[in-house]
């Protein structure tokens, strides 16, 4: 396996000053939200990780409508390294809401429609990582990724659009605000600033990631074609 | 809705970058590990399709 090219570990460099960048942002110029104060500031960090999380899905869904056009594997590495990282982040972000939810609308969690297709959302990529393990026919297995998460990713606007589209008690940070939802606050420019500033950190650092998972899956078809080899 | 208290806003900011930080190095911990093990075992197939 050839050693990190030099590129990566410049990404590695400028996501780690990024992360730190966004800490610095949140806790030092992010001004305090008068009602909600401290806990408000864990906003930041969760819609940048249901951002990524969403990005990913929708990564993985390219990957593998580009696998079932050129059937090459190197697509299926891709697809599943992008569903493995933003399945992390996606929950974080799931469990970030619910610490948040917590002191603001006095439940860790409830079935509202945002909560609850997030959920689904979480449990769709779950299941693919799952089902995958049960297939031992590369060719087979990715053709199956490629198909899940093309259906799969359908779930990603539903659950985006899913607090413009029905009455919740999430709030809309962007746009039109509901007023039945709870939690809602205006944003000051230091707020959009800091909220831009780590949508743009979590996106360089799910691409430095992405990177390294798919390193790690080329690694791992090599063990397999070496595997191969030696019992034959 | 009246202010959040302080005090307990604090706790709840703290145990979500706790949450946070908890994951994400167990995350990164775990790509370190299977990186580890692919790579040694790709050393010992090296060695077997050597001497064979």
């Amino acid at each position: 396996m050839k050693p990190q090219p030099g590129s990566l570990k410049v990404l590695n460099l400028v996501s780690a000053l990024l992360f730190l960048g966004a800490l610095g942002m949140v806790f030092l110029y992010a001004p305090l939200e008068e009602t909600m104060n401290y806990v408000q500031k864990i906003f930041y960090f969760h819609i940048a990780n249901a951002w990524v999380g969403m990005l990913g899905f929708l990564v993985a869904a390219v990957a593998g409508i580009i696998y079932l056009v050129k059937r090459d594997q190197k697509w299926d590495i891709v697809e599943l390294a992008a569903v493995e990282i933003s399945l992390v982040f996606f929950l974080i972000a799931i469990a970030l809401g619910s610490i948040w939810a917590r002191p603001v609308w006095n439940t860790w969690w409830t079935w509202d429609p945002r909560l609850t297709t997030a959920a689904i959302l979480e449990m769709i990529y779950l299941a693919y990582l799952l089902l995958r393990q049960g297939i031992e026919d590369p060719d087979r297995r990715a053709r199956f990724g490629a198909v899940y998460t093309l259906v799969g990713s359908l779930s990603v606007p539903i659950t985006f659009f899913s607090i413009r589209l029905f009455r919740t008690i999430h709030p809309v940070v962007i746009g039109a605000a509901d007023n039945s939802a709870t939690g809602n606050f205006n944003m000051t420019p230091p707020m959009l600033a800091t909220m831009f500033f780590c949508l743009i950190a979590f996106s360089v650092i799910f691409a430095t990631l992405l990177w390294h998972r798919i390193r790690l899956g080329q690694l791992a078809q090599t063990v397999e074609e070496r595997q191969l080899e030696v019992v034959r | 809705m009246s202010g959040l208290d302080p005090a307990i806003s604090v706790k709840y900011l703290v145990g979500g970058y706790t949450v946070f930080f908890a994951v994400l190095v167990f995350y990164l911990a775990s790509l370190f590990a299977r990186w580890r093990n692919l790579k040694r075992n790709l050393q010992s197939l090296e060695e077997i399709k050597k001497n064979q």
